[in-house]
């Protein structure tokens, strides 16, 4: 694979490490994470963070029957879980939401070649996977929050930089960007937004809310 | 800081091997004391009631017991594990969300994990807590709050202003080590 060149940010490494991101963002990360051994390194410090807070939290006594109701849940369960990692460009989180990999997408048409999928939406974050074929540009949008957008196949191009599979895209509200899918192979990339897009020109607020962009 | 002589991590290791290997009761037992009520306390710092923190800390350590054999010492230490076993339930259980989780790397955990590499893993996790503890008091507590999930959103803010940086680059240093020996 080429080398990563855009990672997480260390709030959202600290927040899905805490468990305290949306849905949305959490898959975004745990799919990027999947793929970047960078990240995964940050995140197990993030992580051993994590631990030693709650080593420190201060212990509280659990209830007299406790470890026998804990050995009859482990009786009751006796499969022990699996490794898992996937076949496909989709790593195993992905997939898990797909319900398999790239040829499994139920793509739906959004308008101008762009197809997309909408895989969750849970308190106010919305994370799709987004087909851009290539050569098209993802028309003009803004957005009101926090926008990650992370490269599966393909590339696309905005107007900080270019983006290839595994890296991923972080935007604020100030960027106001116009991706465009490098010309070849489309552009499949996993996109979380924490605010609805709004599109500058390219469909009417009541269209939007049809096709849930 | 009132606890005395917890054994050194690397003890808890024997722990749960025992587990993994010979699905030893009083290792668990051992285990059980140590980490359960320290991940109820960690979920009822999060908000969680009594009851909701006490079945769910039943559960973390069924699970560890069932995962036991999914484990890395080469990747983390006992407490940090536990902990993301914790958080994980805690956001299935108490916030019924979904949790993606990313998947398992190919290699590891080695059968017979590098006795150096795991040391150092753990004395480098055991210097991240004592680095935490010597911070000063509202800096600790803003990472604190940061996982028991009651930033404000100024505090988030401030948050890039905190020192996490000269933590991060000792425990880094090992974890860099760690990823490079284990390609
Ligand atoms: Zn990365």
């Amino acid at each position: 694979m080429a080398e990563i060149k855009h990672h997480l940010t260390d709030q959202l490494l600290m927040g899905y490490a805490a468990g305290t991101l949306p849905e949305a963002f959490s898959l975004v990360v745990a799919t990027h994470v999947s793929l970047c051994d960078e990240c995964r390194s940050r995140l197990g410090e993030f992580e051993a963070v994590g631990g030693e807070v709650m080593m420190s939290a201060g212990a509280v006594s659990m209830s007299n029957d406790s470890f026998a109701a804990t050995m009859a849940l482990i009786a009751n369960t006796p499969e022990a879980p699996q490794k898992r990692y996937a076949k496909g460009i989709f790593p195993a989180p992905l997939q898990d939401y797909v319900g398999g990999d790239k040829d499994d997408v139920r793509w739906r048409p959004v308008g101008g070649g762009v197809r997309q999928m909408i895989l969750a939406s849970d308190g106010g974050a919305t994370v799709r996977l987004l087909h851009i074929p290539g050569g098209v540009a993802v028309p003009d949008h803004g957005h009101r929050g926090l926008e990650l957008t992370l490269v599966l196949q393909g590339a696309f191009k905005d107007e900080s930089d270019r983006f290839g599979v595994g890296d991923v895209e972080v935007a604020n509200e100030d960027l106001n960007h116009t991706p465009i899918a490098e010309e070849g192979e489309a552009c499949i990339c996993l996109a979380a937004t924490d605010a609805p897009l709004k599109f500058n020109s390219f469909l009417p607020r009541i269209a939007q809310r049809f096709v849930r962009i | 800081m009132t606890e005395q002589k917890t054994p050194a991590r690397a003890e808890w290791l024997d722990e749960i091997y025992a587990v993994r290997d010979t699905q030893d009761q009083a290792a668990f037992a051992r285990l059980f004391a140590h980490f359960a009520p320290r991940v109820k306390g960690f979920l009822m710092r999060s908000g969680a009631s009594a009851d909701v923190a006490e079945e769910c800390a039943q559960e973390v350590m069924a699970t560890i017991w069932r995962k036991a054999a999914l484990f890395d010492p080469a990747r983390a230490s006992v407490a940090t594990w536990i902990f993301t076993i914790a958080r994980n339930r805690q956001i299935d259980m108490i916030r019924r969300a979904r949790r993606p989780e990313p998947e398992d790397l190919p290699w590891g955990p080695d059968a017979e994990p590098d006795q150096e590499e795991v040391l150092v893993l753990q004395e480098e996790t055991n210097k991240l807590g004592e680095a935490i503890a010597a911070l000063p008091e509202k800096q600790r507590e803003l990472i604190q709050k940061a996982y028991f999930g009651d930033l404000s959103h100024s505090e988030i803010a401030e948050q890039t202003g905190l020192p996490l940086g000269t933590i991060k680059s000792r425990i880094r240093l090992a974890l860099d080590r760690l990823r490079h020996t284990m390609r």
